[in-house]
């Protein structure tokens, strides 16, 4: 599905552009595209490198198993194939925890951690696991208690309230969660039934 | 509420910062730094190593803006949403929010500063940008660092939150708001 979208984005740009004109202004933003990618990246770096040495403080302690016995019943209940005391669940939960928290950049390196870990179960290496789907489902939609940059921005422009949404907010990051999780036990759950199932969707 | 909140969120980071090697080091009689030092070696390599996948879609995703491709795609919709009631100046948002973060924050700030804070379309942005992530980079960051090509239905059910997401901010926003 990612190879089609993918198609479908540039080809449907230089068709669309044939149109309009704006054959340049493409040929531009391809070249702006890539070179944001690698801004992108490398603004990753820092904080990969900072908070995996932090995690890996932690992960040391015992404080991982902590956080993920803490919060046990829920993870085992999310990613019901992750052994119960693997590395992969301590950092499922911190990555969940830092999401919640609103701390984007400290959720991503956990996440990716928690990705590798969950490699390291994975018996085809190039396809995903259930386990996986399930992690990016959350992350995508991601329940987040305090969106701090947009209060930030509605700050910046003189609202009377700029707290005002984060009630609202909540209340549509709850409700796409429980979209995500729904889906994703569906899929799941199709996945096992037939023999022959599953593949690339 | 918010000032509870912003204080929390400051004091936050710093806790966890000193709280990890504290423990560390005062429970365990863990050598902080160097287990540090040696956890930190795998960032630089997985930073990097997304870089082709993020290049990529990156690519893509600034063509298809540039060339009027999701504005074509967008007035397809729209009659949809001035039937709905809904204002269909925070359409591209939904089509936006999925596929670029930055992208979508701008065009979020554009609308608070146009329409002001306050106003219906402000608060519907606020609350779309607010409440969910950006799916595409998700994915492509996740599953770029460990290699996987074949994502299986991840894509669809993150698009499938995203889609259920825009649509509850709008009504929860209509609702509380209107």
């Amino acid at each position: 599905m990612v190879n089609w979208i993918w198609l479908f984005f540039i080809v449907a740009s230089v068709v669309v552009a044939a149109f309009t004109g704006k054959m340049d202004a493409v040929t531009a933003a391809a070249f702006d595209g890539a070179k944001s990618g690698v801004t992108v990246s490398f603004g990753l770096i820092s904080i990969m490198v900072f908070w995996l040495g932090m995690m890996s403080i932690a992960e040391q302690a015992g404080l991982l198993k902590k956080l993920a016995a803490m919060l046990g019943p829920v993870v085992r209940w999310l990613f019901p194939d992750v052994p119960k005391d693997h590395p992969a669940m301590g950092y499922i939960m911190s990555n969940l925890s830092a999401n919640l928290f609103g701390l984007g950049n400290a959720a991503t390196p956990m996440g990716i951690k928690a990705m590798q870990e969950l490699q390291k179960l994975n018996p085809h290496k190039e396809t995903a696991t259930p386990a996986m789907c399930t992690l990016l489902a959350l992350n995508t939609s991601s329940i987040t208690l305090v969106p701090t940059t947009l209060i930030a921005i509605r700050m910046n422009y003189n609202s009377a309230n700029p707290a005002e949404i984060i009630g609202t907010t909540l209340a549509a990051t709850f409700v796409a969660t429980a979209a995500a999780i729904m889906a994703d036990r569906w899929y799941r759950r199709r996945l096992k039934a037939p023999p022959g199932g599953g593949g690339d969707v | 509420m918010y000032e509870l909140f912003s204080t929390l969120s400051a004091w936050m980071i710093p806790g966890i910062i000193v709280f990890i090697p504290l423990y560390a080091m005062l429970r365990r009689r863990l050598p902080v730094y160097e287990v540090f030092v040696d956890g930190a070696k795998d960032g630089f390599g997985t930073a990097i190593g997304i870089i082709p996948h993020l290049v990529g879609m990156m690519v893509a995703i600034s063509m298809f803006r540039a060339s009027g491709a999701m504005e074509l795609m967008l007035s397809a919709v729209r009659p949809f949403f001035d039937w709905l009631g809904i204002p269909s100046e925070v359409l591209p948002l939904g089509v936006l929010r999925p596929l670029t973060g930055a992208g979508s924050l701008a065009f979020t700030a554009d609308l608070i500063s146009t329409y002001g804070p306050d106003s219906m379309i402000g608060r519907i942005a606020s609350t779309i940008q607010g409440s969910t992530d950006t799916t595409l980079y998700v994915l492509t960051v996740y599953f770029g660092a460990v290699a996987v090509r074949r994502t299986r239905y991840a894509l669809k059910v993150g698009l499938f939150s995203d889609l259920v997401g825009f649509f509850a901010a709008i009504a929860v926003c209509l609702y509380l708001f209107g």
